[in-house]
């Protein structure tokens, strides 16, 4: 199908660490269901702060759920420090590109990660 | 399993119909209007399409008027009976809220112009008030366009009873039949119809073709100026071959129709039930009045797009109303205007077959889309809530 590149299909038919982390330390959600798309990060990140774990729950279209795989791939392992600088448009490219009107589907997943960064620190500076 | 299951889209050509255009690019390629042979063999076909035709939607030939499609169709006789409304200082238009976009932009852009436009509710099953109907119709009504048989959930109005209304009180109907000819009993007589749209690639006929009904005795402008063809109310060249290819799909499907039907509807019926039984699932649109082969279905906690693309990795051809499938923001207009919220118009799929469809397809059909929605359902944060109680549920299990 031209409409999404090999590597969205990819993501999207044998989606990465897609599930739920019991004892996350971080957890995000964006995107709301009136808008068609929510996409939550589950962080299990260790005392040196490297993302020991991530895991995600997506309802969304083809691009979001290929952009949630992605994105999670590419901060698994990482410091947190950089996996605060994902850009959304790194995880498109890495997708191979997204459709126009699907780049804001990258974009609910740089700011998930975001927010379950952001819920990791506010936990830790209780 | 290979199955194309979106006819509501567009169908694939009958052997027939391709057969009986072939004739007409090889051999008699002449322009109707040049007078010599095979200029006027082309034109004696067209003429012998538009009898037959007329014949199946039971009307005069010279009452019909070839086109480019549906869209066009309803382009002229929206704008055509807006313009004859407004000759005699009459401004309003009735249709409905559901309406294919080729009549709601229509209408659109004659509200710019200033004329204004009644849009009756479809309620919950998809069906229009008749009573509503009648209150809403005033002396300056200059047109009712309201749609057979809805594309995307396959609800049939009362049309015979609508056009009576109209009649009645004097004011001129037009319907969107795209959906409904070759699929359901149309017959523009019995059912008051002042004129009627239709598209040939809508039941096994060529694209790019279609008819504008027009009652003799309604007035009817232009929307193509050019030459005389089509009694000077269409201009441009005929698409002959097109012509007889619809023409030989709409005789073939019409002939068929009663078998057809008959085939179709307890095979709607068990994938209606089939989809009903999982749980927070409901049918849109009302279960009786509706298209014997369109199908369509909301689930909660999913979107339907990705139900799309993994329905076509299992060989299923169908479509949604969800907004990643739109290309705007907001989900099918259909499903809002019967009153779905948006997250769950989102997770919608329409199924739409023809009558080659057989039970082991709808067998298959069922099972797949039970494996995808539970699959999507397990990676949706949004499912995980409703199903924790931190969301409240649309729909009952």
């Amino acid at each position: 199908m031209a409409l999404y590149s090999d590597v969205v299909m990819d993501h999207f038919r044998n989606p990465r660490n897609v599930g739920v982390i019991e004892d996350a330390n971080g957890i995000g959600e964006e995107g709301n269901a009136v808008c068609g798309d929510i996409m939550k990060i589950y962080l299990k990140i260790n005392d040196d702060e490297i993302i020991e774990d991530v895991k995600f729950e997506t309802f969304g279209c083809t691009s979001a759920i290929a952009s949630s795989s992605m994105a999670t791939e590419m901060i698994k392992g990482k410091p947190v420090s950089e996996a605060l600088e994902l850009s959304n448009k790194a995880v498109a490219e890495a997708l191979q590109g997204l459709p126009e009107n699907k780049m804001h589907c990258s974009v609910l997943a740089e700011e998930a990660i975001k927010k379950a960064i952001e819920d990791y620190q506010s936990r830790k500076n209780k | 399993m290979k199955i194309y299951a979106d006819n509501a889209a567009t169908t694939k050509m009958s052997k027939q119909a391709i057969d009986a255009m072939i004739p007409y690019m090889e051999e008699i390629y002449g322009n109707p209007s040049s007078l010599y042979e095979i200029g006027q063999k082309a034109k004696e076909a067209l003429e012998e399409a538009r009898e037959r035709v007329a014949k199946v939607l039971n009307c005069q030939p010279r009452e019909i008027i070839f086109t480019s499609g549906g869209s066009e169709a309803d382009n002229q006789a929206i704008n055509s009976a807006a313009k004859v409304g407004a000759m005699k200082g009459k401004k309003h238009i009735i249709s409905t809220t559901f309406e294919h976009h080729a009549v709601l932009h229509t209408l659109k852009k004659l509200e710019k112009e200033g004329f204004e436009i009644t849009l009756l509710d479809v309620h919950s099953n998809g069906l229009v008030d008749l009573k509503e109907l009648e209150e809403a119709i005033r002396p300056d009504t200059a047109l009712v366009t309201i749609m057979y048989a809805n594309n995307e959930i396959g609800t049939v109005q009362p049309i015979r009873e609508i056009g009576a209304i109209c009649r009645a009180k004097g004011v001129t109907f037009h319907t969107d039949a795209v959906q409904a000819v070759a699929h359901i009993p149309v017959d523009v007589e019995a059912d008051n119809i002042d004129m009627l749209s239709l598209s040939a690639h809508k039941f096994h006929g060529p694209k790019g073709v279609g008819v504008l009904y027009v009652k003799k005795g309604v007035p009817v402008f232009n929307l193509i100026e050019g030459g005389a063809q089509e009694r000077g109310k269409r201009a441009g060249t005929e698409n002959v071959p097109g012509i007889m290819g619809m023409a030989k799909a709409l005789e073939d499907a019409t002939n068929s129709l009663e078998k057809d039907t008959a085939h179709l509807l307890p095979l709607r019926d068990k994938l209606i039930a089939g989809l009903d039984a999982i749980p927070y699932s409901e049918l849109n649109g009302d279960r009786e009045h509706r298209l014997p082969a369109t199908v369509n279905f909301c689930f909660e906690g999913i979107e339907g797009e990705s139900l799309l693309m993994l329905l076509d990795d299992k060989g299923i051809s169908a479509s949604s109303g969800s907004a990643c499938t739109s290309g705007s923001l907001d989900p099918s207009h259909v499903l809002l205007a019967i009153g779905r919220p948006h997250e769950v118009a989102h997770g919608s799929l329409r199924l739409s077959f023809d009558s080659n469809i057989t039970e082991e397809e709808i067998d298959y059909i069922i099972e797949s889309v039970n494996e995808v929605v539970t699959y999507l359902r397990n990676m949706s944060p949004f499912w995980r809530d409703l199903m924790t109680g931190k969301r409240p549920h649309v729909f009952s299990e």
